[in-house]
C-alpha cells in the first residue's frame, strides 16, 4: 500500500509497510498511483503532459525502488500479532489516580471535575504501595516501569505522592527495576517546594494550559468561576525554565471554542515554553464544545498553518517541539509496538483511589471494565484477553489505513465512548490523526530537502 | 535519482525480526492523557 500527498510544497510518497518515505517530483507523483495497474502506454495516454522518455525514465525509478522493498511492499505482519497476544502478558505502567477530587472545574474533562463517576476521595500510602508492589510483581523481565501521578488534581495528595516515590526507590533495586516516574498537573498548588521535589524524581511533568487567557479561563476556570491562567502561567513558566525546558510537556486541548487553535499553541510558544502538545478534544456530540465532521475541513487548515510556522521557527532560536508533530522516519519503535496499540488493559493500567484496576485512566469509574485490585491482582481475564486482541489488524478500518504503523489504532477509550466498542476507531480522532503525521513528515521532507 | 529522494532506510520488515522486547514507553503515557500515537516513540534498544 502506498500513499502519498502533498502540503506546503513538496509531494510526498509513503511506503506503508516498508516505512519508507520518498520525496518525489511531479512526474512521479502523477503516474505514480497507476504503475501497478497500467502500462506504459496506458500511463503515456493518461498523462499528454510528459514526453515518453520522462516518464519511462520515472517509471524505471519507481521499478528500482519497489524491487529495493521501498515502494509497494506487502504486508506481511499480521502472521506475527498471535505470537504478541500469546507472550506472558505484563504490566510495565500505571496511573494512579492518587486524587479523585480537583480544585479546578473543566468544563470537558472526562473525569467529571475530578470524582470520575463516584466519590470524591484521595489515594492512601497503603493503597499507593500496594500499587507498586502489583506492578513489580506483574511486570516480569521489564526493567523499565512507569508511574504516572494522575487525578484529578494529584498535587492534593503531593504527601503520599511523596512517600509513594520514596517506597519506589527504596523497592527498585532488590527487583532490578528502574521507576520513571510522571506527574501531571493543574499548577495551582505548584509551589517552590513541590517543584523541587518533582525536578529531583519526576522523569517527566505535564502541565495543563490551553492556550490564550480567555481561552483557557473559560474551559479551565476554578471553583469560584473565576479563571486559573494568571495563577498557573507564572509558575509553569518557573517549572519550565527550572527543568531547562525540557522532560516536561505543556499540554493543552482545543474545543469547537477555538477552531483557530493556531493561536493558542503559538501563544503557549511565546510564552516561552519549548514542549508543547495541544490536543482534540474527545467528547461525545450533545456537548457544545464537541468537534464535529464539519469542522475538519478547518482544523486541517490550522494544522497545516502550524506546521508551516513550525518549520520556520526550527530555523530560529524561537523554535519549539509540537508532540504530535514530532515523528522518527529513521528510528522509532519495532513494527510490534506499532501494531500493538497503546498497551491499556495489558501493559497500562489504571489504579483508583480504592485500589481498584482499570484498562486506562479514560475508562475508571465504568463498572464493566474493572479488571481487579491491586491487591488481588487481574481478575477479570476476559477483559484482559479482549484489550490483548485489540490490535491493528483486529480493526477493519485501521487494516486498510495507510497511517496504522505511525498511529497504532487509536485510542480505545474514544472507540468505545464514541462508536461503542474498542474495536471501531473514532472517525474523527483517525481524520485528525492523519492529517497531524502528513504535517509530521512535510516538516522532515523539507529539512531532508534543504540539507541536500 | 533524479525523480526521488529517500528520506529514511528503516525497514520495518527488519524490526519485525529483532523487536518486541516490550521495554519501550507506553504509548498514551508521555505527554498527553487522551490520544495515543507511536510514531514518535523511540526504542529502548536502540
Amino acid at each position: 500500500m502506498i500513499h502519498k500527498f502533498q502540503q506546503n510544497g513538496v509531494n510526498v510518497v509513503l511506503d506503508v509497510e516498508s516505512g519508507a518515505v520518498h520525496t518525489v517530483d511531479e512526474i512521479v507523483y502523477d503516474i505514480v498511483d497507476s504503475y501497478l495497474e497500467s502500462t506504459q502506454q496506458e500511463i503515456e495516454k493518461m498523462f499528454p503532459q510528459y514526453s515518453p522518455s520522462q516518464i519511462q525514465e520515472a517509471l524505471e525509478e519507481i521499478t528500482a525502488l519497489k524491487e529495493g522493498g521501498m515502494l509497494f511492499t506487502e504486508g506481511e505482519y499480521e502472521s506475527i500479532m498471535p505470537m504478541m497476544q500469546n507472550r506472558n502478558p505484563v504490566v510495565k505502567a500505571l496511573c494512579l489516580h492518587v486524587a479523585h477530587d480537583c480544585n479546578l472545574k473543566c468544563t470537558y474533562c472526562f473525569a467529571e471535575e475530578g470524582e470520575y463517576h463516584g466519590k470524591r476521595a484521595l489515594m492512601s500510602l497503603e493503597v499507593g504501595k500496594a500499587a507498586l508492589d502489583f506492578i513489580v510483581k506483574n511486570s516480569g523481565s521489564r526493567r523499565n516501569l512507569e508511574v504516572d501521578f494522575f487525578g484529578g488534581e494529584p498535587l492534593m495528595n503531593f504527601d503520599v505522592v511523596k512517600e509513594l516515590v520514596y517506597y519506589g526507590r527504596s523497592i527498585e533495586k532488590e527487583h532490578n527495576k528502574k521507576f520513571r516516574f510522571t506527574i501531571t498537573t493543574n499548577g495551582v498548588l505548584l509551589d517552590e517546594d513541590k517543584l523541587a521535589f518533582i525536578n529531583e524524581h519526576m522523569h517527566n511533568l505535564v502541565l495543563s494550559l490551553d492556550g490564550r487567557k480567555e481561552i483557557h479561563d473559560m474551559m479551565r476556570p476554578r471553583a469560584g468561576g473565576q479563571g486559573s491562567y494568571d495563577v498557573v502561567v507564572p509558575k509553569f513558566q518557573r517549572a519550565a525554565e527550572s527543568r531547562n525546558q525540557t522532560d516536561y510537556y505543556l499540554r493543552g486541548t482545543f474545543t469547537r471554542n477555538n477552531l483557530d487553535f493556531y493561536e493558542d499553541v503559538i501563544h503557549i510558544a511565546d510564552l516561552g515554553f519549548k514542549q508543547i502538545s495541544v490536543e482534540p478534544v474527545v467528547a461525545t456530540a450533545d456537548m457544545p464544545y464537541a468537534l464535529r465532521e464539519e469542522d475538519l475541513p478547518r482544523i486541517f487548515a490550522e494544522y497545516e498553518k502550524l506546521a508551516k510556522e513550525l518549520y520556520e521557527r526550527r530555523k530560529t532560536d524561537k523554535d519549539f517541539n509540537f508532540f504530535h508533530f514530532n515523528i522518527d522516519l529513521s528510528g522509532g519503535p519495532c513494527v510490534m509496538k506499532r501494531l500493538a496499540g497503546c498497551g491499556s488493559g495489558t501493559e497500562y493500567l489504571a489504579v483508583t483511589p480504592e485500589g481498584d484496576l482499570y484498562p486506562c485512566h479514560q475508562f475508571v469509574g465504568l463498572e464493566e471494565f474493572k479488571m481487579g485490585t491491586v491487591t488481588e491482582g487481574i481478575t477479570n481475564h476476559k477483559k484482559r484477553e479482549e484489550f490483548s486482541s485489540c490490535n491493528v489488524y483486529a480493526k477493519e478500518d485501521c487494516k486498510k489505513c495507510w497511517a496504522k504503523f505511525y498511529c497504532s489504532g487509536g485510542c480505545a477509550a474514544n472507540a468505545y465512548q464514541l462508536e461503542g466498542n474498542i474495536f471501531t476507531p473514532y472517525k474523527i480522532g483517525c481524520e485528525l490523526q492523519k492529517k497531524r503525521v502528513e504535517c509530521a513528515i512535510m516538516i522532515r521532507a523539507k529539512e531532508f530537502l534543504e540539507a541536500q | 535519482m533524479k525523480h526521488v529522494k529517500t528520506l529514511n532506510t528503516v525497514m520495518l520488515k527488519k524490526t519485525a525480526a529483532t523487536g518486541g522486547c516490550g521495554e519501550c514507553q507506553t504509548s498514551c503515557q508521555s505527554a498527553c492523557k487522551t490520544s495515543c500515537t507511536v510514531a514518535n516513540q523511540s526504542c529502548e534498544n536502540r
